[in-house]
């Protein structure tokens, strides 16, 4: 909201404090000041810009207020003229184009002479003729054989409003040969009002806010006229149909008026603050809605007889009915429906209440007859109609926060004086018409310093806690140490009981000083310990991960079931997943189901960065739950790599790309890593991996999940080097659930190992595990470690046939093997397997 | 052969022998040396062999002489030895001297991703004050995120929240951690809380370098029987001097959030001007790192704590946020975006 700084000063007097100032202080209460825009004042000296300051500041000794006294014609040019200006020293001859002196041109001395704004040589203004504010600096020219060393300027060149049209008149009264800022001078605080604050979207809001805290008194405006008009009554009446809807609607009459251009003052004020002017009757509106936060509507009476065949209108409020149509003042015909709030009259909708006037009972130029209206809605079926229609107001605005019903009277009032003051002309009827079929009741709250203290951590004096909330227009009275508190009656925020009261300490704190509330360190008793064990196990398999040399992602848990789809066969039947009702972009709609999805699309887009990508997420995908609202969220570890094993370095000669193994022994060392037993790699089928190279990786009975070489087909769907892409998804709750809460240590062994190479022939297809497993068995407590440490096949050997070549360690925790000992390991090893799996010794 | 005969010989064979081992140059002379000079057949050990065709009164004086000449040669052999083998070491270090400047080989390292570096960082924080982390789903109902922190349908407050609802009725994507205050509370009332709540969130807002459809937030919940605004005070502010700076300075600016009141924004003083202000703070020499405020009545009674006993505070703040303010991250769509040049920064 913009807060015109002359107009503020209304209400408060505000000398004494620095536009820097004001803003720090509106700042401190709550009025966030996003900008300050300077309309010819100073800016704040070098120095920290606490504030973001624009606009135009006025040199005082170039920019000053001059006369002109006569209107001469340019001896070389139609579209030019030559003023006689005083600047109340000298004479200057001012050559301008400007339009709205040509009416002047030629007619000797004027009898009244014109006040404007004149800038001398080396003058900084903004330049007229280019749009939007470029900065220039005025310099001596020639133009057309005249020489030109200043300019009266226009509104646009002083960074007042974007006129350009002719240059600004002053008022006659305006002292020739002052500095410009001394009697124009403006700054308009750019204010980020807050939801609960809505009571401040007014100038006489913010006023009261500094009153507060400024503890100057708030000059509230003269709502006193003659009203020299017939009395209102019989001349309109007025019906509620639901109070809920409509707590209060009011009107005032003002005949034989008509709409003139509203005085400059106003005008420029209108303008400052954001809106344009329009005539002395709708300005008038426009300028008590942001004078005192109430709305007003003005209706074309004579329109409204006429609708009522040429007897006194009948103002129906009501809900919209199902279908009913209304053509809104920016001419767009709207349908209704029954959550909206109609003022209507006998003849059929008038205005969208609270949102938006009607086009046929507006005010136009040739309105002579205003009926005022001044009412308070409920805030829900506004705001409602406004998410609905996807129409936004003023009134809007602030009817959807909620405005007090004791607005009305005040607002109408200065309306009413405001039109017949401004327009020159106009009697304004005796009397209102008052509907206020359920007055409202301003909660009161009880209070005591204890409660304050209790949330604040300052003990704060009764008397002291009501002389801060009087300020702000509470009513307070203090008995035995308590308070009652009522709520001022314009404003809607305070609540009853504890929440009433919460209301209050908050006004109390924000009053008092967050800056004057000591901080204090948490004494109160600490929660129980509980570990989060999920996290911790989490982050420690994070650790393990980058440790490993995997980098970390986190992407957009956003996604679309095609790209998806991209790591899924076709065959495979549609998924259900959580879709979103309003996405912002078609690229996320769905919360995502696969989270190596997600990665791989990473790998994707580092392809070109790197010549390894190694990458792991862990995070949640979505499943939704037939039967449940909320899906399940599994939390999920992907690993995607593809690439060199070793990055290519000047060092680094060994080219070679990771494969299936790679990954594995990755998963092989986190789980070791995370003392997790019993785990076993069995080859799995799933169309996504190569069929040869997929397995399932499960703990005991536990599986958690599936990894491998993705299959061509799915790989040749990304834009990837042709290297294989291995990848891993896993189910992280299970493999935390897996992680031991401790584990034990083995002795280091005393005694030294005999170390033995044993070959042995088997048939293709046996798995290594399976006939490591059998070693193990065979070789008993004493075989202590068994590494494969070659693979063989050829002629030798035979066809259908592999020689596995194991080192194994043969060691006893008591004493030093002899080679007794070892040989019967050895040969019950190589007997248990001739029997078992048909090995031969390799000879 | 006379007495003096057998002495110059000794003699000769002596010097013979430190003349050719002032010769010898590598470990291979040595050698061959020593079987030369030292060996069985050299000339001073077959001089002990013909000890006994020397008259008797002789052999005592010859045989010591001989000695003293076998060990003379071999000091000689272990002094020349050390000098070899210090010129040779001196050789070898010198042909195997490498350019130190040239890059090293690089281990392959992972890291974590730059959210999980700064969430870390503020859990140690707040841990060491006793708080402790509490997870809660992304997928949320209009009632934990919305009705039971004190925003009904149609409060002016929803319009601070631009929403992502699902096609499911009452079902979206929370706005805020804020819901997990209520699960946190219903899951520990009537005990004291102190927790940390972190998680993903969503708001419709189109993407630009300032602002995310998706982000992360940390939230910090305290509910007891005495907690004031003062220990809201100590706990950010305490915060901020262990995030940013032991002496940075911090303020309080009035607020407004449906579940707090009062409600403050917490401004710290421009890390990167020290507040004299730059683009980083826009000018202001002050930087918005969080939003808290004392627990509304209605939020601390949904969550199964009487307003009358119980009071608490919360704050959230924007991790990424942080993590830009501290690493000079011109563009918040950096973080999801997850190309490795930006990562491998952290």
């Amino acid at each position: 909201m913009k807060i015109v700084y002359s107009w503020l000063q209304d209400y408060i007097d505000l000398s004494g404090y620095s536009l820097v100032e004001l803003a720090r202080i509106l700042t401190m209460t709550g009025l966030e000041v996003e900008e300050v825009q300077v309309i010819g004042l100073p800016m704040p000296a070098n120095g920290p810009l606490e504030f973001k300051f624009t606009g135009l500041s006025w040199d005082p000794e170039k920019i000053i207020v001059a006369r002109i006294d006569e209107v001469m014609p340019h001896p070389n040019a139609d579209r030019l003229v030559l003023c006689r200006l005083n600047d109340g020293q000298e004479e200057h001859i001012v050559l301008t184009g400007a339009p709205n002196l040509y009416e002047y041109k030629g007619i000797g001395p004027l009898p009244t002479p014109l006040k404007v704004a004149w800038a001398k040589e080396g003058a900084q203004i903004y330049d007229g003729h280019q749009p939007g504010q470029v900065l220039t600096t005025l310099k001596r020219a020639k133009i057309r054989g005249v020489e030109s060393y200043s300019m009266v300027c226009s509104e646009k060149e002083l960074g007042i409003s974007d006129e350009h049209e002719g240059i600004m008149i002053l008022d006659p009264e305006a002292p020739t040969g002052a500095p410009l800022r001394d009697v124009l001078g403006d700054a308009v605080f750019e204010i980020s009002i807050l939801p609960n604050m809505i009571r401040n979207a007014s100038v006489i809001g913010v006023a009261r806010e500094l009153s507060a805290v400024l503890n100057r008194p708030l000059r509230m405006p003269d709502t006193s006229f003659e009203a020299a008009g017939p009395a209102i009554d019989g001349m309109v009446s007025i019906q509620i149909v639901d109070p809920d809807l409509n707590p209060r609607f009011m009107v005032g009459l003002i005949q034989n008026t008509r709409p003139v251009p509203s005085p400059d003052k106003i005008q420029r004020r209108l303008t400052l603050a954001g809106m344009r002017p329009i005539n002395s009757l709708v300005d008038a509106t426009n300028y008590v809605m942001l004078e005192t936060g109430e709305p007003l509507h003005a209706f074309d009476y004579d329109k409204l007889v006429e609708r009522a065949g040429g007897k006194a209108p009948t103002i129906i409020t009501r809900a919209a009915k199902p279908g009913e149509k209304l053509t809104t003042l920016d001419e767009v015909e709207r349908e209704l429906d029954p959550v909206m709030i109609l003022v209507t009259d006998t003849a059929g909708p008038l205005s969208l209440a609270g949102v938006m006037g009607g086009l046929e009972s507006e005010v136009t130029p040739e309105t002579r007859n205003v009926l005022l209206e001044a009412a308070s809605w409920n805030f829900v079926n506004v705001r409602r109609t406004m998410n609905q229609l996807r129409l936004n107001s003023e009134a809007g605005y602030r009817f959807s926060r909620g405005v007090h019903p004791e607005l009305a009277p005040l607002a109408l009032q200065l309306g009413l004086k405001r039109m017949q003051a401004w327009s020159g002309a106009g009697e304004i009827a005796r009397g209102v018409v008052d509907n206020y079929p359920r007055p409202h009741v301003d909660p009161v709250v009880t209070l005591t310093p204890a409660e304050v203290a209790r949330q604040l951590g300052v003990e704060l004096p009764a008397e002291q806690i009501a002389g801060l909330l009087r300020s702000l227009d509470f009513e307070v009275s203090v008995e035995g140490g308590r308070l009652q508190v009522k709520a001022p009656p314009h404003r809607l925020d305070i609540g009853e009981g504890i929440v009433g009261k919460a209301d209050l300490i908050e006004e109390i704190a924000r009053l008092y000083g967050y800056d004057n509330i000591p901080e204090t360190r948490l004494s109160d008793e600490l929660p129980p310990a509980r570990a989060n064990r999920a996290l911790e196990v989490e982050e420690r398999i994070k650790d393990l991960l980058a440790g490993m040399g995997l980098q970390e992602v986190i992407t957009y848990r956003l996604t679309t079931p095609e790209r998806e789809a991209r790591l899924r066969l076709a065959e495979e039947g549609p998924l259900e997943y959580i879709r979103l009702a309003n996405p912002i972009s078609p690229e996320r709609v769905v919360m995502r189901r696969s989270l190596l999805a997600s990665v791989m699309e990473v790998m994707e887009r580092n392809a070109r960065v790197t010549d390894r990508l190694a990458l792991f997420e862990a995070g949640p995908v979505y499943l939704p739950v037939s039967g449940q609202d909320l899906p399940v969220e599994a939390e999920t570890l992907a690993i995607a790599m593809c690439g060199r094993r070793y990055p290519e370095d000047w060092n680094q000669p060994v080219d070679a790309r990771m494969d299936f193994f790679d990954l594995k022994g990755l998963l092989e060392a986190l789980l070791e890593d995370l003392h997790i037993e019993n785990v076993e790699f069995t080859p799995a089928a799933d169309p996504t991996y190569h069929p040869g190279k997929c397995a399932r990786l499960s703990a005991g009975d536990v599986v958690l999940g599936t990894f491998g070489e993705l299959h061509p087909e799915i790989q040749r769907r990304y834009d990837l080097p042709s290297a294989p892409v291995l990848a891993a998804e896993l189910d992280l709750s299970r493999l935390i659930e897996l992680v031991p809460e401790r584990f034990e240590t083995r002795p280091v062994p005393v005694y030294p190992a005999v170390l033995e190479d044993l070959a042995l022939v088997v048939d293709e297809d046996l798995p290594a595990a399976e006939l490591e497993r059998a070693i193990r068995q065979a070789g008993g407590p004493l075989l202590a470690d068994v590494r494969l440490f070659d693979i063989y096949r050829g002629e030798q050997i035979g066809a259908g046939k592999k020689s596995m070549a194991y080192s194994l360690a043969y060691q006893a925790p008591d004493h030093t093997l002899n080679e007794k000992e070892a040989a019967q390991i050895r040969q019950r090893i190589i007997k248990r397997l001739e029997h078992t799996l048909g090995a031969k010794l390799r000879g | 052969m006379t007495e003096t005969q057998v002495f110059e010989d000794l003699e000769q064979i002596l010097q013979q022998g430190l003349a050719a081992l002032e010769e010898v140059k590598d470990e291979a002379g040595l050698q061959a040396w020593r079987t030369a000079h030292l060996g069985r057949s050299a000339p001073v050990m077959q001089m002990f062999s013909r000890l006994p065709q020397l008259p008797k009164e002789l052999r005592p004086q010859v045989g010591q002489r001989a000695n003293q000449v076998k060990q003379a040669l071999e000091a000689a052999l272990a002094e020349r030895g050390e000098q070899v083998r210090a010129a040779s070491l001196q050789q070898k270090l010198a042909s195997e001297r490498v350019d130190v400047t040239l890059p090293g080989r690089q281990p392959l390292r992972g890291r974590l991703h730059p959210e999980t570096q700064v969430l870390r960082r503020i859990f140690a924080v707040f841990e060491e004050m006793g708080f402790q982390v509490f997870r809660s789903r992304d997928v949320e109902t209009d009632e934990y995120n919305f009705e039971l922190l004190n925003i009904p349908a149609y409060h002016p407050a929803r319009d601070m929240w631009d929403t992502f609802y699902t096609t499911r009725p009452g079902v979206l994507l929370r706005t805020h951690t804020s819901p997990g205050q209520i699960h946190v509370m219903r899951a520990s009332a009537p005990e004291p809380i102190r927790a940390i709540l972190p998680g993903m969130c969503y708001r419709y807002e189109q993407v630009s370098a300032r602002h995310e459809t998706q982000f992360y937030q940390v939230e910090v919940l305290a509910v007891g029987k005495n907690i004031t605004f003062g220990d809201l005070k100590g706990t950010v502010n305490g915060f901020a001097r262990r995030m940013f700076g032991q002496n940075v300075r911090t303020r309080l600016r009035p607020s407004y959030f449906p579940f707090t009141e009062p409600s403050a924004e917490m401004d710290v003083e421009c890390f990167v001007c020290g507040g004299k202000g730059c683009p980083v703070c826009k000018g202001s020499g002050w930087l918005e790192i969080m939003g808290c405020g004392m627990m509304h009545p209605t939020v601390l009674r949904n969550g199964g704590y009487d307003p009358e006993v119980y009071s608490g505070f919360a704050a959230g703040m924007g991790p990424e946020r942080i993590s830009m303010l501290q690493s000079r991250i011109e563009d918040i769509r950096y973080f999801w975006a997850n190309d490795l040049r930006f990562l491998e920064q952290f």
